[in-house]
């Protein structure tokens, strides 16, 4: 495996790595039963994603718990914390948008990621359609939810640039990728009653910082509970 | 049509029971039945998401991508379980908003094991191996309840738990051929998990206030301390093969019965447990409530919305796949 690929398969792993740990939080406490079911399933698809991609470079358990924040390639958008369910689903709406596109490309094209990403992209056209549906009923629903919903894609706004800039290793063109998103994600917005948000969506700081290693606060907090017990018994297999 | 009295209804009624017959929705029974019925499954129902709790408390500190993965599918499966018993439970005329507002209410009651705190990742191991494996031998004769929704949800429901124990054996047995300080782990969750296992049998016989009439109804098959007896003889073999040891020194087998007897159960530690005074009893009951109360705005959006498009026969998001 190549460094170039390698630091793409490090890039996609993290991504779908870091946002199934943030979704396996909602456990028990999702606002209906059903949607237990369904954060949990879009988990473990992603998790799934992440052991494909991540034992492409290494050892899935060596490069989950043993890296260091520095180390990690995620995109800050996935490491932002779950907030309240509006939140959650702008964020599974920005990149289920982002990954069914990018995975639709990756499957069309030759690269080596294009077995997985065939595979891939069925599982996130499932993901895309759950947020989608949830930004409309939370923005078309009542007065609080429309309220809630359009705070937290505003919030989450200025993270969504970076899914743009390009990623060594993936022959994509992000300009394209960039604009089939925002029609995907304006599109959705209108229909939910929501308005698109206006702020900066590559701000100098967060544009590109998550794919160098750059994350937020959270992010380390986040990787201390992740990596504790793995760290606490060096060697051990579980 | 003639007139029928109740006790010719009561009279197809026990026909049907001793006939080994299924009881279904819309087939008269006793007011009492049905009533031990929505009490018994509500139960059932509850136990399995408030039983997402101890395990989901592991999730993100799971030392494995893979046993990350098998315990999430795990508690996925709890709420699947959940979803299958309120439904059944809703064909006797209740409601799952109904029940979930006598849980969050403390009316209705939910497994004493859940009290338990999950202290180790072992505990997910003994969770999966004594919690599941209790459950499965208590719910298997389910399978061949008086009432046809139920025993029908049991028989998919059991699948499931046997896969989910033999997961949990596994994990146990991983860190007991593990390190010293797995083995130790696991020896420790064993330890405090055994007996609370043998107490989700329920009371013994003598002082068990359902027992009687719920086996004349063939909802249950077999009394508490038969099936406590059959776990623990298929426990006590499992934990020789485990390299592990149960906390019991009055632990035998006993030749002239053809069973293992058994020290006795601190009963009194189990009536604590129900009365409330469990070490998690408040927790549990505080995350559901707190997880249905945060909910409530999406619950109302959600029929909010439903109601503004009910008049549109095509949704919104099935033009834009």
């Amino acid at each position: 495996m190549t460094t170039t690929v390698n630091a793409a398969a490090l890039a996609l792993g993290d991504d779908a790595l870091v946002l199934s740990h943030r979704l396996g939080e909602w456990a028990g406490y999702a606002p209906v039963l059903e949607e237990e079911v369904a954060l949990a399933n879009i988990a473990l698809d992603l998790l799934g994603q992440a052991r494909v991609l991540l034992s492409l470079v290494g050892d899935e358990d060596e490069l989950a718990y043993l890296r260091e924040e520095r180390a990690f390639r995620n995109l800050q958008l996935v490491e932002q914390p779950n907030g309240d369910f509006a939140h959650t689903i702008a964020r599974q709406l920005y990149f289920s948008v982002y990954q069914r596109l990018l995975y639709g490309r990756l499957a069309a094209g030759e690269s080596e990621f294009a077995g997985l990403a065939a595979k891939a992209v069925k599982e996130v056209a499932y993901h895309q359609d759950h947020a989608e549906q949830w930004t409309e009923r939370l923005g078309d629903g009542t007065a609080e939810s429309h309220e809630r919903m359009q705070r937290a894609c505003d919030a989450l706004w200025r993270f969504t640039g970076e899914m743009f800039q390009p990623v060594e290793g993936l022959d994509i063109d992000s300009q394209a990728l960039q604009s089939s998103w925002l029609e995907s994600v304006t599109a959705v917005l209108e229909r939910a009653t929501l308005t698109v948000p206006d702020g900066p969506r590559s701000g100098g700081w967060a544009a590109g910082a998550g794919r160098q290693g750059l994350h937020t606060e959270s992010f380390g907090r986040m990787l201390a509970e992740m990596q504790h017990l793995h760290r606490s018994h060096p060697g051990a297999s579980w | 049509m003639t007139a029928v009295t109740a006790d010719a209804y009561e009279a197809v009624f026990d026909a049907a029971v001793a006939a080994d017959e299924r009881i279904e929705p819309r087939d008269w029974m006793p007011d009492a039945y049905r009533a031990t019925l929505v009490r018994q499954m509500a139960q059932h129902a509850h136990s399995e998401i408030i039983g997402m709790q101890p395990e989901a408390n592991w999730i993100t500190r799971a030392p494995s991508l893979r046993r990350k993965a098998i315990l999430m599918a795990k508690v996925q499966d709890e709420a699947g379980h959940g979803l299958y018993l309120y439904s059944a439970a809703e064909t006797l005329g209740t409601s799952r908003e109904e029940l979930l507002d006598k849980l969050h209410a403390g009316r209705q009651r939910y497994s004493s094991i859940f009290n338990y705190p999950t202290l180790t990742w072992a505990d997910v191991g003994a969770i999966g191996w004594l919690v599941d494996g209790a459950a499965i031998t208590n719910q298997v004769p389910l399978c061949r309840c008086s009432y046809g929704p139920y025993a029908r949800a049991m028989v998919r429901i059991c699948k499931e738990e046997s896969f989910h124990q033999r997961q949990g054996y596994e994990l146990l047995l991983a860190l007991s051929r593990g390190t010293s300080a797995q083995h130790e782990m696991a020896q420790d969750a064993v330890d405090r998990w055994w007996w609370p296992s043998l107490m989700m049998f329920g009371p013994p016989d003598d002082e068990s206030s359902h027992s009687a009439q719920s086996m004349a109804w063939k909802i249950k098959r077999h009394s508490n301390d038969e099936l406590r007896q059959r776990f623990v003889d298929i426990c006590v073999p499992q934990a020789e093969a485990l390299g592990l040891t149960l906390p019991d020194s009055d632990l035998r087998w006993n030749e002239e019965r053809g069973h293992h007897d058994f020290g006795a159960i601190d009963w009194a530690e189990f009536q604590e447990v129900l009365k409330g005074n469990g070490p998690c009893n408040e927790q549990r009951i505080s995350q559901r409530r707190q997880a249905h109360e945060e909910g409530a705005w999406v619950r109302d959006a959600a029929a909010a919305y439903a109601t503004k498009h009910q008049a549109q026969h095509v949704k919104p998001g099935e033009a834009t796949a």
